[in-house]
């Protein structure tokens, strides 16, 4: 299989998060960058094993600006044969998916994965939106992935419940945990991921359909009340009274 | 116009009313469901502000480019110049797709209703701030996060009117599906109980679960306890499980690290117990509760026994 697996730039959780210039951008200063987690840990890791178990090429893409090399190379250590870089940045998932639907045009893949949503703005948006982009089936929030010829099956959570769902390749799949464990990339892999193709092409003229134009920090929680341990009568009553959640 | 897409599968739920509800106050309602719902209860979306409920019995929903396609369609037949979906499971897979369909800006996971400018606030980075999202495009739509505001019932119930639209083939093929029956899932969960590691081992849960029944919540873990198998793993919360935000959120043995909380910060209420007065839950609790989780959760087993027998 010639999988597609879709990897974004992501702050690690424990930054501090800012924003600068009047509150309408995020403040990058000393913030530690990843591999969004979803992407590295469940699409990607999932693609290499199914590259190790039936052949084929694992090709990661990402959108984004020269700074996003650093993640790629890091996925590169991980396993995947070779990376394209789309060069803009990303204005919003609608631009992002359709930058990455017209590369996936030009190149067949049987295979496409994205990640359950980015941890930066939370939308889980882009898988859809490739998959109407290139009029592909789309199995949201698989769980578990596996390939047979070209038949795709895969677990996938619903409302209430879970279900296994079968479709044909080419597909695009996003995936959440449960799929694949996290791999630790080895110096071997880290050697070898410096000298892997990675292929910047030019960004196509695409508008954005939305615009972050402010942020701000969510309202100070009020502070902790301390409830005696012996005085779980108290609790209730506060609970029923006063919060009104029971 | 204001088209809404309601998921009805398993009935209509409240944050379907929420939905219809956060419409009203953009404008005139029209909702859109599929399957086989019964009209009477199809039409209770009209206490809430809708005008009618158009329905195709046809579509399954289970390949959701044809749930797509549907809409699509009647948003155009209806000249609806904006669409809300619920921001949950079906709603964060068929939105985007609807997006790139009609070319309309998303607003994914909306909290807030437009404000002056027109701009509607979402959470990001994991809940740790939140941004302020502005649609350019003619066409808009809005998948609205769910506990974001109260339904509000505001006239009778309305008419269905069944239709039949051209959603195509499906592409996806159902195997199997698996709803656990009587539990309560977790994402729509209002009240929750979780444990984590201070519960020693999976044993211990008896008392855990015995809250949850008392309250009529679902159960949620950290991650650590589902990784060990203590717990299944659709229970564990935070940044790499389940996001949740019900209306209460009951915390016992859990420290409260970044990556927990991330998954539970939108909760309203939150009650830590936690024998650690430094454990960093605290911070983010409403109530809290210095003490042996073996001591504590018995006695508030007690105590909810008692309001209840009230
Ligand atoms: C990238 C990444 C992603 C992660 N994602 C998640 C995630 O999604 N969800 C998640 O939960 N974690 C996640 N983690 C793990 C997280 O960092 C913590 O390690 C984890 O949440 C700790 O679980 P815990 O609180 O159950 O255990 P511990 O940290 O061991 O805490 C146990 C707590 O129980 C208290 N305690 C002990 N005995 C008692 C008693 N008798 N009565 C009452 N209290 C008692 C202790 O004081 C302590 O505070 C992630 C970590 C990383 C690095
Ligand atoms: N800039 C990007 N480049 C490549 N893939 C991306 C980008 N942004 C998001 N993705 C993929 O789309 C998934 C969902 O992202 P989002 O819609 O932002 O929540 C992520 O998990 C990634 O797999």
């Amino acid at each position: 299989m010639n999988i597609l697996v879709c990897i974004s730039k992501a702050p690690d959780t424990t930054s501090k998060i800012s924003f600068s210039d009047g509150n309408t951008k995020f403040d990058e200063n000393g913030v530690q960058f990843v591999v969004n987690p979803y992407d590295e840990w469940y699409a990607l890791v999932r693609a290499l094993e199914l590259k190790e178990a039936g052949g084929g090429q694992v090709t990661i893409i990402n959108v984004g600006g020269v700074a996003d090399d650093a993640i790629i190379r890091k996925a590169l250590a991980i396993g995947a044969d070779n990376a394209v870089r789309i060069d803009t940045e990303p204005k919003d998932a609608y631009n992002a998916a359709l930058q990455i639907a017209a590369y996936a045009k030009e190149n067949a893949f049987d295979l496409i994965l994205t990640g359950k949503e980015t941890i930066n703005y939370n939308g889980s948006q882009l898988g859809g939106m490739l998959a109407e982009g290139l009029d592909l089936p789309f199995v949201s929030l698989a769980t578990k992935l596996d390939v047979s010829g070209s038949t795709v099956t895969a677990e996938r959570e619903i409302i209430g419940g879970v279900q296994v769902v079968e479709v044909e390749a080419p597909a695009v799949i996003s995936c959440a945990k449960g799929m694949a464990e996290q791999r630790i990339p080895n110096m071997r892999g880290i050697m070898a991921a410096r000298t892997k193709p990675l292929t910047v092409v030019p960004a196509k003229e695409i508008d954005d359909l939305t615009t972050f134009v402010s942020y701000e920090m969510p309202g100070e929680k009020s502070a902790v009340k301390m409830i005696d341990p012996e005085s779980m009568d108290e609790l209730v009553s506060l609970l029923h009274s006063e919060a009104k959640v029971i | 116009m204001i088209l809404v897409y309601i998921n009805s599968e398993n009935g209509i739920s409240k944050a379907s009313y929420e939905a219809i509800t956060y419409a009203n106050k953009l404008g005139d309602v029209v909702a859109l469901s599929n399957g086989s719902l019964p009209n009477e209860e199809l039409s209770s979306m009209g206490r809430y502000g809708a005008t009618k409920v158009i329905v195709d019995r046809a579509v399954n929903g289970e390949d959701q480019q044809q749930l797509v396609r549907m809409i699509a369609e009647v948003a155009a037949s209806e000249n609806a110049d904006t669409v809300v979906f619920v921001h949950d499971i079906s709603g964060k897979a068929v939105a985007p797709m609807l997006s790139v369909r009609m070319n309309a800006g998303l607003v994914s996971g909306a909290i807030s209703l437009p404000d002056d400018s027109g701009a509607i606030a979402v959470n990001v980075f994991s809940g740790k701030a939140i941004g302020n999202v502005k649609v350019n495009s003619a066409s808009k739509i809005i998948s609205l996060l769910p506990n974001s505001l109260p339904p509000e019932e505001v006239g009778e119930n309305c008419s269905v009117e069944e239709v039949s639209t051209q959603a195509g083939e499906a592409r996806i093929k159902v195997l199997s599906t698996k709803k656990p029956e009587g539990e309560i899932p977790l994402p729509e969960a209002e009240l929750v109980v979780s444990a984590g590691r201070g519960l020693k081992g999976p044993e211990n849960w008896g008392m855990v679960e015995e809250l949850a029944e008392k309250l009529g919540a679902a159960t949620a873990c950290s991650r650590p306890v589902a990784d060990i198998g203590w717990r299944p793993h659709h229970e564990h919360v935070g940044q790499t499980g389940v996001a949740i935000r019900p209306n209460l959120y009951i915390a016992i043995g859990i420290s409260g690290a970044i990556q927990h909380l991330a998954g539970v910060n939108g909760s309203k209420v939150i009650v830590v117990v936690n024998t650690d007065p430094e454990a960093p839950f605290f911070k983010a609790a409403d109530y809290g509760i210095i003490g042996d989780a073996f001591e504590v959760v018995p006695r508030l087993n007690q105590a909810i026994e008692k309001f209840k027998a009230s």
